[in-house]
């Protein structure tokens, strides 16, 4: 049995279906209930931001939280190293 | 008190209309007064699944407009005397499903009925949310397949922000994962996400699991709704379906792959390729 186990595992393709999938959607879920301007806004701060420093766009993330009744928005941008020089 | 239920699922070809016709069809066998409502306008096929589409003379929309009464509308099923069906226009007049037309159509029909099914159609666009805007609760039609599942957590998040429900804040819509084309012999092989994994996922419960049937493409070659082939696979299990959506306990079929014996093995000759 061991070499059928063997060779099922190689085309056990269910469980890298499951691990994509649970990544993709609990990404989406964080996002669910952000309002519609967030993309928008996240776009314009950035610009601001750019015109200043040069930034990474890929090294920049905004959240925004929900705590009870206040939201927090929350912007982390990584500076390159020869801007804080 | 009347009910209306959506069939759901964001992607298309998962059996969302297959879905609808067993399941009205089911519950009007078990003696309750069901119609079942086409939103897929322009794209109209719940009548070509009920066996049904020579006999559409005014549909959905020409009630909205008032062109015609829902009793003139109304198509009653003729095997079934609890059933019928309110078909959908297939002219593309997709702006005319409006959100006071639909509503007003539904309420005329809670009258009378005790199960409004309201089969949606594929995305997320007038039709899909309209068949979703009223509904008390949602069976969401849902593949083994990433897409399907993606599609259907999606649809899960609508129904938890967009629908009448949550927009007024009312008990939210309850929500059923209906797994379809579910191959237990895949699935053992490690092909195919297992109903552990699509609920783990979704985190709904579970109201029943239809295997991959050719019964499923015979039935609607004959436009019968499939859970009338009572000895098909896929009839048994909708008819499981409908008896937990009724509150009934049975346990899950289905699930695992059928052992077969070392002749069949062999020979290979499955049930459901014996000739009727």
């Amino acid at each position: 049995m061991s070499i059928l186990n063997f060779l099922r595992r190689r085309t056990a393709t269910a469980s890298v279906a499951k691990e994509r999938l649970q990544i993709i959607i609990s990404h989406e879920r964080s996002q669910r209930n952000t309002p519609d301007y967030l993309p928008k806004l996240q776009e314009e701060i950035l610009a601001v931001i750019a015109k200043y420093i040069p930034i990474d766009r890929e090294k920049v993330t905004v959240n925004l939280e929900r705590m009870g009744g206040s939201a927090v928005l929350e912007l982390n941008v990584t500076m390159p190293e020869e801007s804080i020089a | 008190m009347s009910k209306i239920i959506v069939v759901t699922s964001g992607k298309g070809g998962v059996g969302k209309t297959t879905s609808s016709a067993a399941i009205s069809s089911g519950l009007a066998m078990r003696g309750h007064k069901t119609v079942v409502i086409d939103f897929d306008i322009g794209l109209r096929n719940l009548d070509i699944i009920m066996g049904c589409e020579r006999r559409v003379v005014y549909d959905f929309i020409n009630v909205i407009n008032g062109e015609a009464s829902l009793k003139q509308a109304l198509i009653k099923d003729k095997r079934l005397p609890q059933l019928f069906i309110l078909p959908a226009s297939q002219t593309r007049d997709k702006d005319a499903l409006t959100m006071e037309g639909v509503e007003k159509v539904l309420n005329e029909l809670s009258k009378e009925f005790e199960f409004i099914i309201c089969d949606s159609p594929a995305g997320i666009e007038t039709g899909a949310m309209m068949a979703m805007h009223f509904a008390d609760e949602a069976i969401i039609v849902t593949n083994p397949e990433v897409s399907s599942v993606r599609d259907s957590d999606r649809i899960l998040g609508i129904l938890a922000s967009k629908t009448k429900r949550a927009i007024e804040g009312g008990s939210p819509i309850v929500e059923h994962l209906l797994l379809t084309r579910y191959d237990g012999d895949r699935v053992a092989k490690g092909e195919m996400l297992s109903v552990e994994d699509v609920k783990d996922i979704l985190a709904i419960p579970l109201i029943g699991i239809i295997p991959e049937s050719k019964a499923v493409l015979k039935a609607s070659n004959t436009g019968t709704p499939v859970v009338l082939d009572e000895n098909s696979d896929a009839g048994s299990a909708y008819q499981d379906a409908i008896a937990r959506f009724l509150g009934e306990d049975r346990p899950m079929r289905f699930i695992h792959a059928e052992r077969k014996g070392i002749l069949r093995r062999l020979f290979g000759r499955t049930k459901e390729e014996q000739p009727a």
